[in-house]
This record gives structure tokens, C-alpha cells and sequence, in this order.
């Protein structure tokens, strides 16, 4: 900060001690990294602030807590998966075979002050990161802050989600409980089911028949370094990009689409931001002081033998294993030269990829319909987007059914329904529920569109009563005034593509998909109130 | 670019901001920009926190965060003196739970004294009003493009690449093919035996005994009474010395004990079980779950995992859920001593479905 001080301050007052070593010290560092140009870029640069803006920190912060937490249960864990006889402070276990995996991490939760508290610290942080990443991504989706230039973040960001799902399914693996090994078995009878290499892809990943004994190690290795490798690159593209792009801003009085408005870096959104570091810290570590998560201890160690009934995975796996679970029966198929298709699992593995790739490219799908070239930094109101919206619920309901699926024999047990009606029921919502929310979602956003409209037009209600001399009585409305106004009338307003013959004088058929495609995004479309409505209206 | 807007208004918000010359500016296509669009209002006026106003509320939010820091500084206190002051002792999972507890709150306590401190630092305190900083267009500059485009053109020529295709040609193809031997050297990753034969087979033989999982005790045919359900290993299983799991994952049976006259049994294996008594594997035919609920007044097989139901008055057909195939039957019989043997190995791999499973 000192050598930031102009020097006609600095010349007025003798520095004391402290501002002469901090200026000594900035002057080191910049002489040999040139550390101020990174100042100069960086220091003032104005972060936008919105609720809504705080789901991709807390992700990137609960990252840094399952870093710090898991290098902690690095030094105590061991991934080997040979077989011991455990004989630690845990009496129901006493005796019997487990891995060494096993026993390390019940050493880990009973024998070491403060481990088990790092091993649910470590599974609440990673529970949110993945949580946080999904909420961070419907919000981008929402408000359009996918679009240009911002695709490629969107891209990272989803392979950001995959490599959280990736590294969540790898560490809960590791501690070769019952449960874990029976999410590892699932996985295994999916890989079979891959045509022509199956067999040969579970045989190579396993080292062996299922379980074998590499297993634990090979995850280990891709849990603790490669994984978390990317991870920490993607971020980084991440934060980058963010930088160069500029953070998106939510319409208000005086933002617009060519500034930036809100708290520079140094101090305030620093400040704030590094104080949120902690807020999230704190908060996980209180939780894992109080909840329990994957108590392992209750499980024993795997055996593919025994299973507890209502087994299912950590959340964000769900809907996965839903698909698997909403399949209906027989649908192996041999082909006439005897090979088996296995249908029942390769759908949903299918259906998953698709669905999974849909989200990834939603954002070039959605510019090719527009057609729209211009860089967009306003994040859009999701009514003000109704097509959009829509496809953004349809998508979210079809996850939620799957990931309903998950618990439906908890389901029906909570509830005491049949499974054959839950599944059944489940099923519907998952080919019917997306299309039903497709369209409340888009009426609903029109609706609000419409209310916007005539608030922006007519004022709001006051809840003023006036009597009226001829004894009419009447609501007085009360007017918005230019900064309230701006809100609801500053949206973009698109129109379908006219469909016209190109130089050849034809009109090609990805012509006419487009220009059926933005028929369905903008036939049905509100107009933001312009300035002569406006006028009009205040002469009534 | 600067006198394009005063910073205060007149863009609405799908303005482009790239405001270069006009053949420039991307195509808005589809978008309705309106000649009589409302304007942007600019800044409206500046709201002040108390803190800016009264200087008593500036001195308490001081106070207020020292304290935090300060009471943060105690949680880390405490959560060391948890540490030391409740160890856990062995067998007793209550100090467990208490050292986790205390040592966690004097942790978080450490922590949101920081966070909560930090950012009523920075609402309340620290310099308050919005600023505003310019967008530029991502794009980069016109003269720094036309830069990197000659770059490459320079360097094109001066090594030749779009030139000597041969040359260019066969460097992509050494590329490609340098990962190949990579790829090859995950073979080794499982041992050399082809996995479809070891698939195709479990440690089930000709007179093998029926023996309880886990203990390894034989089962005797009087043993199994009408509705009893028996987690089943082969003998011996309980005492490899390697593969325990291996072969336990696909020898695992269910041994239950039906009715006769409620038991259909198919005219090729009428003589695959024994009095009432039938055996089929306990791997889900599915994604190779144990299927380990046995409903026994509907003779109903359960998997936990996915909800297959296999109905085993019926040959374990398939009732409900994903799987896509009957639970292999174990084809028993007894022994001289009156003990449960197998007949052979089971006639069709166990387990989920593989492309070579039916070859």
C-alpha cells in the first residue's frame, strides 16, 4: 500500500518504522517480479455484487476446505487393500477382516484426535462444493451469463461439476466399507454392460475380477493427484476467464452493458470475499462438530455378500443411480451373432451422456437460434427469457425425477406405498413432468413479464382507498419513479428469424430449423414499455 | 469510445459493447433495438450508512468487530485446549464425540469470528459507494490481431509448414502415434487371463458343499425348513488364501425352501433342486448387487439396490425392476451324509449382463 501513497503525502509526514519496512519490502518484491503491474491490473478492479454472485464462491471456497481437510487425512490414510484383522479401539469390529483401506480409516475417525472431525469436514465440504457448483450453474443458466463471450467458462465450469461428481464418487470409495464397495459394484456391472470392451474395461480398472486389489489404490491416486490436478487448472482457466471477461451485472440504474458497477478489490470486495472464506469454513466445521456423515464403522467392511436395505449414494450421484432404477424389466437383447446388449443399463448410461452433453452446449445451441453476435454483460431477469426458463425447469425437472428415483424405496417405506407405484409414478415425472414444467415455467414467466409491464405502465397499488365525489370508489396507484421504472423495462426484446432464400435463391433446410427453432423461442414474447407508452400514459 | 456514453446512461441493456467502426459492430440479428426505448435513469442518489452518518455507530461497528476478531482468537485457544484436555480414550466412543465436538466449535468459532468480522468490516466501515469501471470488447484490439496474424504468417514461411506437407503431414502422424504405446502399456493393469472364461466360471462343482455365509459350516437338507432362507458360499471359500472376495462375488447363492406344490419348475430342471429346496445365485442379474431380501410368504427376491424383484416360485424371473434377466439357478442335490451339494457349476455366468456373456 505505501509505495501505492502519493509522494507529497509521504514527503509531509516522516513515515514511522512499520511504513518504511513495508515500502523497503514492496520495493524487494517489485524489483524482482514487477509485482505492482499485478497491482495495477488488479488491485481496483470493480466486482458486482448480487446474492446470487456468493454460489461460485462458496464452491471455490469448500474446494479449498476439502484441499486443506484432505491433506490432513493424507497423512494418516492407507489405500492398500490388504486384508488385516482389525484389532483397534472399535469393539463391534474387533476380529473381523477388513482392508488395510478400512481399518485406516476407522483409525482415522476412533484412534486420532481431531480425524474424525477432518473425515466430516472433508465429505460436508465435498457434499457442498458439488452443491454449490450446481446451484452456481442454474444461476448462470437463468440469467443468460452463459452467453457471449462467456461460453467457454460455461464449458469449464461444466467440467468443473463432471470432475466434482468424479472426485465425490472416488473418495467415497476409498474407505472400502460395505457401502462404498457396492457403489463400486454398481459401477462395475455399468462398465460390463459397454459393448464389445465391457468385461475388458472392469477386468483392466479392477486389476483383476471384481473387487480385486488394486481398486482402492488406483482411486487413490486418481482422488489425491490427478483429479484434483485438473481441478485446480480448470479453476484457474476459471478465475482467468472471469477476469478477462468481466463479471456479469444485474440491470440497474446507471449499469449498463458497457461498465462495471460495484466494490473494487482492494478493500472492500477482498475483505468481503476473504471474510466469506471463513464464513464457509466456519460453517462447515460446525456442522461436521454436530452431524455425522458416512459413518463407516455402522457398515463394516466390503463383502459382496451383504447388503442393507435403503442403500443409496451421496446426493449428487442420485440421479444416476435413479436412471438405473426406473428401467423397466427384460430388456437385454443377444443380436443374431450372439452378442448381449444390455439395454436396461445402457440407456440410462446413454440417456445420462446426453443429457449431461445437452447442458454443456446449451450455450452455442441458444447463439445459433438468436443469431445474436453481441457481447452480453447484463445478466437477464429468467422471465424476461421465458423459452429459456422453461427449458431450464424442463431440465431440472427431469434431474429431480431421477434423483427422486434414488431413494424410491425410501420412498415408499416413509411413505408406505408400494415401490411398483413409486417407480411407476416416478417414470411418468421423468418423461412427462419435464414438458408439464416446460409449460407452467413459460406462462409463468409471460405472466410476470405482463405484471412487469403494467407496473412499469399504471404504478403499483397503493392500498390507498379514495372515495371519488360521485362515491366511486377507487385504489389509487402510485407512480414508479425513473430508478424503480428502469428494473422492469430494461430487457432485450427478439423477434423470430425471417425465413429468406439465400444468393442461390433457396432457402436450405438448416435454414428452416433455425428459423423453426426461434419461432418456438420468440413467437410468444412480452415488449419492454417504451418511451412513448410511457408518455401516453401519464396523460391519462 | 470514451464520448460514446457520459457513464450515466442512454444504452439500454442489450447495447453491444463492442463500439468499434460500424463494419465492425457484431450483427444484433434478431434483436429489437427501438428508437423510443426508455433510457437509463443513470446513478440514482447515493444512499448513506449509518456508519457514514453518525460517528458514535462508526466507533461501535469498530468495537463490535475487534471483538469478533478477538473472540476469534479465543476459539483457536479452545479448540487447543480441547485438544489436549479431552483425548479420546480407547473404547469409548463417547470422548470420541466429544473431542470431535469441542475441538470443532473451538475451530469454528476461530473461523466465523474471522469471517463475520472481515465482512462487517467491509459493509459497514470501509468506503462505501459503488464505482465504475469501463467494459471493453473481449475482442482484441485491431492492430494487435493483425499483429498475430502475421506472426504466424512469419513464422509459416520462415519454418515451412504449410509448405513441406510431407514433412508436416508425417510429424502429425508421429504425433498421433506416439500415445499408442502408452495406451498399450495399460495391458498389465490386470493379469494375463482372458476375463470373459473367468467370468464364465465360479468355484461351484460337481459336490461341492452348500455352506454357510460367513462361518463355512455345511448345510444339511433337514436343516432347511419350509420358508427358511440361506446365505450360501461354496466349501472352502471361507478359507482361500487369495481371491476370497473374487470368488465370493460370483459364488454367493440364496438357498431357500418352498412348498413343493407351490414351487413351478421347468421340465430341463426338475431335478435341480431337492425336495422343495432350490438355490439360485445372490448376484443381481441387474448391475450385481447382493439380492439379499427374501419376502418369504410371497417367495419374493428383493435387491436392495435397484428394486429388482425375482420371483422364485417362477424360476426367479424377473417381476419388476431393471434387471433384464432370472437369477442363474444352482442345480443341488444331497450328499451320502444327507449335506446340500452342488451338481456342477452353474450352467450360465452369474451376475450382470456382458457383450460376450452369451457366446
Amino acid at each position: 500500500m505505501s509505495t501505492a501513497a502519493p509522494q507529497a503525502e509521504t514527503s509531509a509526514v516522516a513515515p514511522s518504522r512499520g511504513m518504511r519496512f513495508t515500502g523497503w519490502a514492496a520495493n524487494y518484491v517489485d524489483e524482482r517480479t514487477s509485482a505492482s503491474t499485478a497491482v495495477k491490473a488488479l488491485g481496483r478492479k470493480i466486482f458486482p455484487d448480487h446474492w446470487s454472485f456468493m454460489l461460485g464462491e462458496v464452491a471455490l471456497y469448500s474446494f479449498i476446505v476439502i484441499l486443506l481437510s484432505g491433506t490432513f487425512l493424507t497423512f494418516f490414510f492407507d489405500p492398500s487393500m490388504t486384508e488385516v484383522e482389525y484389532e483397534g479401539s472399535y469393539v463391534p469390529l474387533q476380529g473381523i477382516p477388513m482392508s488395510v483401506a478400512y481399518h485406516s480409516a476407522l483409525d482415522i475417525s476412533f484412534e486420532i484426535r481431531g480425524g474424525l472431525l477432518m473425515r466430516q469436514v472433508h465429505h460436508w465440504a465435498a457434499l457442498l462444493f458439488v452443491a454449490s457448483i450446481g446451484l452456481h450453474m442454474l444461476r448462470v443458466f437463468f440469467t443468460g451469463a452463459f452467453r457471449k463471450p462467456r461460453e467457454f467458462n460455461w464449458i469449464v465450469g461444466f467440467l468443473l461439476f463432471v470432475m466434482a461428481m468424479a472426485l465425490g464418487f472416488t473418495g467415497y470409495s476409498l474407505p472400502d466399507d460395505l457401502l462404498s464397495g457396492n457403489g463400486l459394484r454398481i459401477i462395475d456391472g455399468m462398465i460390463k454392460a459397454v459393448p464389445v470392451a465391457g468385461a475388458w474395461i472392469s477386468y483392466l480398472l479392477f486389476g483383476d475380477e471384481f473387487p480385486g486389489t488394486d481398486i482402492i489404490p488406483r482411486l487413490y491416486v486418481l482422488h489425491i493427484m490427478l483429479l484434483p490436478a485438473i481441478t485446480i487448472a480448470l479453476i484457474g482457466i476459471h478465475m482467468v476467464l472471469l477476469i478477462v471477461n468481466k463479471h456479469t451485472q444485474f440491470a440497474a440504474p446507471g449499469r449498463t452493458n458497457d461498465n462495471v458497477v460495484g466494490s473494487p478489490v482492494l478493500p472492500g470486495f477482498a475483505a468481503k470475499a476473504g471474510g466469506f472464506f471463513f464464513l464457509v469454513f466456519g460453517v462447515i466445521v460446525l456442522i461436521a462438530s454436530f452431524f455425522t456423515i458416512n459413518p463407516i464403522w455402522n457398515y463394516g467392511p466390503y463383502d459382496p455378500s451383504p447388503v442393507s436395505a435403503g442403500t443409496q449414494p451421496d446426493w449428487y450421484i442420485g440421479f444416476a443411480d435413479g436412471a438405473l432404477r426406473l428401467i423397466p424389466p427384460n430388456l437385454d437383447w443377444v443380436d443374431p451373432l450372439g452378442h448381449t446388449w444390455p439395454f436396461g443399463v445402457l440407456i440410462p448410461l446413454v440417456g445420462l451422456l446426453v443429457f449431461l452433453a445437452a447442458v454443456a452446449l446449451y450455450p452455442f445451441f441458444e447463439a445459433w437460434i438468436t443469431g445474436d453476435k453481441r457481447e452480453h454483460h447484463i445478466a437477464e431477469r429468467p422471465r424476461n427469457a421465458p423459452v429459456r426458463t422453461a427449458i431450464g425447469a424442463a431440465g431440472v425437472t427431469f434431474y429431480a425425477a431421477l434423483w427422486a428415483a434414488a431413494s424410491s424405496d425410501l420412498i415408499a417405506t416413509h411413505f408406505r406405498l408400494s415401490i411398483e407405484g413409486v417407480i411407476h409414478a416416478l417414470q411418468f415425472a421423468t418423461i412427462v413432468g419435464p414438458f408439464i414444467a416446460y409449460f407452467i415455467t413459460k406462462r409463468v414467466c409471460l405472466a410476470l413479464q405482463r405484471k412487469d409491464r403494467e407496473i412499469a405502465l399504471h404504478g403499483y397499488e397503493s392500498g390507498r382507498i379514495v372515495r371519488l365525489p360521485g362515491g366511486e370508489y377507487i385504489e389509487a396507484h402510485e407512480q414508479l419513479d425513473d430508478f424503480e421504472r428502469w428494473r422492469l423495462v430494461s430487457f432485450d426484446e427478439y423477434q423470430p428469424i425471417m425465413l429468406r432464400p439465400n444468393a442461390q435463391g433457396r432457402i436450405t433446410l438448416t435454414q428452416r430449423t433455425r428459423a423453426g427453432l426461434s419461432r418456438w423461442f420468440f413467437e410468444d414474447r412480452i415488449a419492454p414499455v417504451t418511451k412513448g407508452e410511457l408518455e401516453s400514459q401519464s396523460h391519462h | 469510445m470514451s464520448d460514446a456514453h457520459d457513464g450515466h446512461g442512454g444504452e439500454t441493456a442489450g447495447k453491444a459493447v463492442a463500439q468499434l467502426d460500424d463494419h465492425q459492430a457484431p450483427a444484433p440479428a434478431v434483436a429489437v433495438v427501438r428508437a423510443d426505448r426508455i433510457e437509463n435513469p443513470g446513478f440514482p442518489p447515493e444512499r448513506l450508512r449509518v456508519t457514514d452518518l453518525d460517528p458514535k455507530k462508526e466507533k461501535q461497528a469498530e468495537r463490535t468487530i475487534s471483538l469478533l476478531f478477538f473472540l476469534s482468537i479465543i476459539g483457536s485457544v479452545l479448540a487447543v485446549a480441547a485438544y489436549i484436555l479431552f483425548p479420546i480414550e480407547e473404547g469409548d466412543f463417547g470422548t470420541v464425540r466429544i473431542n470431535n465436538m469441542l475441538l470443532g466449535v473451538g475451530i469454528t468459532l476461530g473461523l466465523l469470528g474471522i469471517g463475520i468480522g472481515a465482512v462487517h468490516w467491509s459493509k459497514a466501515l470501509m468506503h462505501g459507494h459503488e464505482e465504475v469501471e469501463e467494459r471493453h470488447p473481449t475482442r482484441g484490439s485491431d492492430e494487435s490481431r493483425e499483429r498475430a496474424v502475421e506472426i504466424f504468417s512469419e513464422a509459416n514461411k520462415e519454418s515451412g509448414f504449410t509448405r513441406r506437407t510431407l514433412m508436416r503431414n508425417t510429424m502429425i502422424g508421429a504425433l498421433i502415434a506416439t500415445p499408442i504405446p502408452a495406451i498399450a502399456l495399460f495391458r498389465d493393469l490386470a493379469p494375463a487371463e482372458d476375463p470373459v472364461a473367468l467370468l464364465k466360471h465360479t468355484m461351484w462343482d460337481t459336490g461341492v458343499r452348500l455352506t454357510r455365509d460367513p462361518s463355512g459350516t455345511p448345510i444339511k437338507a433337514s436343516d432347511v425348513t419350509i420358508g427358511s432362507a440361506f446365505h450360501v458360499i461354496p466349501e472352502g471359500l471361507a478359507e482361500l488364501e487369495s481371491h476370497r472376495l473374487e470368488e465370493k462375488a460370483k459364488a454367493a447363492v440364496l438357498l431357500m425352501r418352498l412348498p413343493v406344490d407351490e414351487l413351478n419348475e421347468r421340465e430341463d430342471r426338475a431335478s435341480w433342486s431337492y425336495d422343495g429346496i432350490v438355490a439360485y445365485s445372490k448376484i443381481c442379474t441387474h448391475v450385481g448387487c447382493p439380492v439379499a431380501l427374501y419376502e418369504q410368504q410371497t417367495h419374493h427376491l428383493l435387491c436392495p439396490c435397484h428394486q429388482s424383484q425375482f420371483d422364485v416360485a417362477n424360476h426367479c424371473e424377473v417381476i419388476f425392476g431393471p434387471a433384464a434377466r432370472p437369477l442363474p439357478q444352482l442345480p443341488i442335490t444331497v450328499d451320502d451324509e444327507g449335506y446340500l451339494v452342488a451338481q456342477s457349476d452353474f450352467t450360465e455366468p452369474v451376475g450382470p449382463s456382458f457383450w460376450e456373456r452369451a457366446l
